[in-house]
């Protein structure tokens, strides 16, 4: 049923352009490094406690990775196998935790699983002794929180390329829950689970917000905060620019390592249709299914609708600029979306016609890169020509782009693979090359994970407060950073509203660059 | 390629067309941290106080925090565009003088800070002490020791990427000296969590996530001023407080000098003086002929000021971060 690789040449899916995007992030980041190191001066290099940092760093990003894909593949097989009123809603609110600004999801937490939130007021009432979220699982929580929605549409995706004919077939041989698992099912993970897991855990690599907060002390330090404390206290570019290397040899050495084993495997063809799963009917597969989703909404929803209720009763006092900041963000977010296509779709195109997958990788090395480093840099490098205020927007929308990029890759990557390995050869056969090809065959069977890549960085980039912190522009303040300065004043109800605010547009334009995608499609 | 080209060159145009032109009336640039330039923060009216008078404009830019400041001035160099930069405090003043950019500024002022200012390059504009804020149901400790050994809760700010945090480094220093690292040890179960800002922390607090929280002996006065909730206090402590001062100085490269050193004049006269308090929430370097606003005497006023000479912090940050470290990651 599985096939080998067939490896083709596709001279049709224009390797010039994929190459040349490719190279234009290495460029980006590069070029930024390069620039940081040629103002460091020779500094002190790695102390132990730096050490710390990157063994910290890298035990919680592998127990978070690892423990969010875990949990997203019952999930997802849940909701691949289920239709329920509200599945489309709760799809789409898959992607909230993960696009909300850090701090706003871990005050949502706290409500639920802080010192006085409602699982310790629960715990209290039956008289038992109250948990602390602080320290190592604390972190773990809040990435587990950030990303197993994430891991679980990428997973949700696998489920959606396993043509509805495998299943009849597997039901017309009355094949055990457990046989379809073997035969059907597992293939696709194999080919899902890595890639996704090494996502999460670049992610969770360079999230140091959560961990500062939530991790309880200094034992807690990521190297992302080491990088964050040579640039600013220290000004020492020179131990800035060492860390910002380990930072990225952590990731791409990851990254490689995980998706150096991504077969490159096609399940072969299918009617794309409705997907009526004859094998799950039983009363007992059910209820999992129904225990698992109605868990994970729990556990994803709560903190969720704390934001909600905080905003919701903030929204009164919240001034006016509030709103124009909401304007630029949305500017910002389409750009980037722009942007981002430019970049990712030639670049999966080249990846998806490679026989494996570790070109993947360099889309993570945009992710993995601190984007105080690739801030700072081309700060450095427009300086001494021009006003960097000038440049703010633009820097602002190539670093939201390249954040998204591995995203994007890793949602296009997998389908496009298949597609050019079902119809590479029929389209060769019939001339089909560059831009028909992408028209005719490519982006109308892609047009699912092409809007659900757009809505991602469309909602990543709005929630974005990396580099914008360093060339803000006074007078093109983002809602993120408008939403920080209301807290800095002490308005942390006018900063809830504006979270608010920030939510619903983030999954305002996921939303509909996901149902844009997915309009008339099975998702 | 194309792409790429098309895409580059369509950002290029948005980035390069909305770049601000005119500007004939002489233009004083100052750079500062964020919060000042919010639209609730003095940044307006002191922008509309000063523009009265100096026939010029003001360009008040908003830049992180204090440190964040520094590291941008670090950046730029001698090409900045600044004229002037305000919202350094003393922890980075010496820093701010070794990168050679500053120049000396004569400025008059009667100053009514509980230590005596004399700087020749910086003037303070406002100051405040950091202290623990808690809800006025909870009896607070009076010490350092007595905090230690109880068992309430405190948020505190890390020294590496926070001013406040920093602060507290310096106040355990300055109070305790060599024992310093004993209190650390003492403190480090006290500590629910070490955050990257003072607003983490400062929401944390009010989230109820802890007893108290590091922030300044005004905070109750934004509560009780702006939010008329009289609920919070700051507890007092018998070694003393340590002080934030908050300074402005003018750059040696700037081609407005004379409005640079109008401004600072200004910073420190009546009009920006009275603005301050119930805008940045701190005390006014010199006190308003009108006093202080109503409010600020329901503060707690500590009963000695702390603070380490600017020259001797750079070291003693050093040793002070390795003892915080070594307690705290226990």
């Amino acid at each position: 049923m599985v096939q080998s690789a067939v490896t083709i040449e596709h001279g049709t899916l224009s390797r010039k352009s994929g190459i040349s995007a490719a190279m234009l992030v290495v460029a980006l980041i590069f070029l930024a490094l390069a620039a940081v190191v040629s103002r460091a001066q020779a500094g002190p290099g790695l102390g132990a406690s730096d050490w710390a940092a990157v063994r910290f760093t890298f035990l919680q990003a592998l127990c978070s990775s690892v423990l969010s894909v875990a949990l997203a593949v019952p999930v997802a097989r849940a909701l691949a196998r289920r239709r329920f009123v509200g599945r489309g809603a709760l799809v789409t609110l898959l992607g909230a935790p993960f696009i909300l600004p850090v701090i706003v999801a871990v005050l949502g937490l706290l409500t639920v699983f802080g010192r006085s939130g409602w699982v310790n007021d629960a715990l209290g009432v039956v008289g038992l002794p109250s948990v602390s979220i602080y320290g190592f699982h604390g972190v773990v929580l809040a990435h587990v929180f950030f990303n197993m929605p994430l891991a679980t549409r990428l997973v949700l995706q696998g489920w959606q390329t396993i043509p509805a004919e495998r299943f009849r077939l597997v039901a017309q041989l009355r094949l055990t829950p457990h046989a379809v698992f073997r035969a059907v099912e597992m293939p696709m993970l194999v080919q899902v689970v890595p890639g996704a897991l090494a996502l999460v855990f670049v992610i969770c690599l360079t999230s140091f917000a959560v961990a500062l907060t939530l991790g309880g002390g200094p034992r807690a330090t990521t190297i992302e905060l080491a990088i964050y404390q040579a640039f600013r206290f220290d000004f020492d570019l020179g131990r800035a620019a060492l860390l910002s290397v380990l930072q990225l040899g952590l990731a791409g050495s990851m990254a490689l390592l995980a998706l150096r084993f991504v077969p490159s495997i096609s399940v072969g063809g299918g009617l794309d249709r409705m997907m009526p799963r004859w094998d799950a009917r039983g009363g007992i597969q059910r209820a999992a299914d129904s225990g698992v989703i109605v868990l994970a909404a729990a556990f994803l929803l709560v903190p969720l609708a704390a934001v909600v209720w905080r905003g919701a009763l903030g929204l009164p006092s919240m001034p006016v600029s509030v709103y124009q900041a909401a304007g630029v963000s949305i500017g910002v977010a389409v750009m980037s979306i722009v942007v981002m296509l430019v970049l990712a779709l030639p670049m999966a195109g080249w990846i998806a016609a490679r026989k494996g997958g570790g070109m993947e990788a360099l889309g993570l090395l945009g992710l993995s890169a601190s984007p105080l480093m690739i801030g700072t840099g081309w700060f450095i490098v427009i300086n001494p020509y021009a006003d960097p205020f000038d440049f703010a927007l633009l820097v602002t929308v190539m670093v939201n782009a390249m954040t998204a990029l591995p995203f994007a890759l890793r949602i296009l990557v997998p389908p496009m693979r298949d597609t050019v390995q079902q119809y590479g050869r029929l389209s060769a056969m019939l001339g089909l090359g560059g831009w028909w090809m992408w028209r005719v065959v490519l982006l109308p069977r892609l047009r699912a994970q092409i809007g659900f890549a757009a809505g991602l960085t469309g909602a990543l980039s709005m929630g974005d407060l990396g580099v914008i912190t360093l060339f803000a522009d006074p007078d093109r303040v983002t809602l993120p950073l408008q939403m920080v300065r209301l807290m800095g004043a002490y308005r942390m109800d006018a900063a809830a509203g504006a979270a608010l605010v920030l939510l619903a547009l983030s999954l305002g334009i996921f939303w509909i660059c996901d149902k844009g995608g997915r309009w008339r499609a099975e998702a | 390629m194309k792409y790429l080209t098309f895409a580059t060159a369509t950002l290029a145009i948005t980035a390069f067309s909305t770049t601000a032109t005119l500007a004939q009336t002489p233009v004083l640039t100052v750079y500062t941290y964020d919060s000042f330039v919010s639209d609730w923060g003095p940044g307006p009216a002191i922008e509309k106080a000063f523009e009265e008078t100096c026939g010029c404009d003001l360009d008040l830019v908003g830049i992180g925090d204090g440190a964040a400041l520094l590291a941008r001035l670090k950046l730029e160099g001698a090409r900045t565009d600044a004229d002037v930069v305000m919202g350094l405090d003393t922890s980075l003043i010496a820093a701010a003088k070794e990168t050679g950019l500053f120049k000396e500024t004569p400025v008059s002022a009667d100053y009514t800070l509980p230590v005596e200012w004399t700087d020749p390059v910086f003037a303070a504009y406002d100051w405040g002490y950091f202290a623990f804020v808690h809800n006025k149901d909870l009896t607070p400790p009076t010490n350092f020791k007595a905090l230690g050994e109880s068992d309430l809760k405190i948020v505190i700010q890390d020294p590496r990427s926070s001013t406040p945090g920093l602060g507290l480094l310096m106040w355990v220093k300055a109070a305790y000296g060599d024992e310093a690292p004993a209190i650390w040890d003492a403190l480090a179960d006290n500590v629910v969590t070490v955050t990257k800002g003072w607003s983490e922390a400062y929401g944390l607090f009010l989230e109820g996530e802890a007893d108290m929280v590091l922030s300044y002996t005004t905070s109750p006065a934004y509560h009780l001023i702006a939010e008329e909730d009289d609920s919070k206090s700051a507890a007092a402590f018998e070694e003393g407080h340590y002080m934030q001062i908050e300074v402005v100085g003018a750059l040696a490269g700037s081609d407005q000098p004379e409005l640079a050193e109008r401004f600072l004049n200004f910073m420190v006269s009546e009009a920006a003086q009275t603005i301050l308090p119930t805008t940045n929430w701190m005390y006014p370097a010199v006190t308003p002929a009108a006093g202080l606003p109503p409010g600020f005497e329901t503060l707690t006023v500590p009963e000695k000021a702390l603070l380490i000479p600017s020259d001797e912090v750079p070291a003693l940050r050093e040793e002070a971060l390795a003892e915080w470290f070594k307690a705290l990651s226990q």
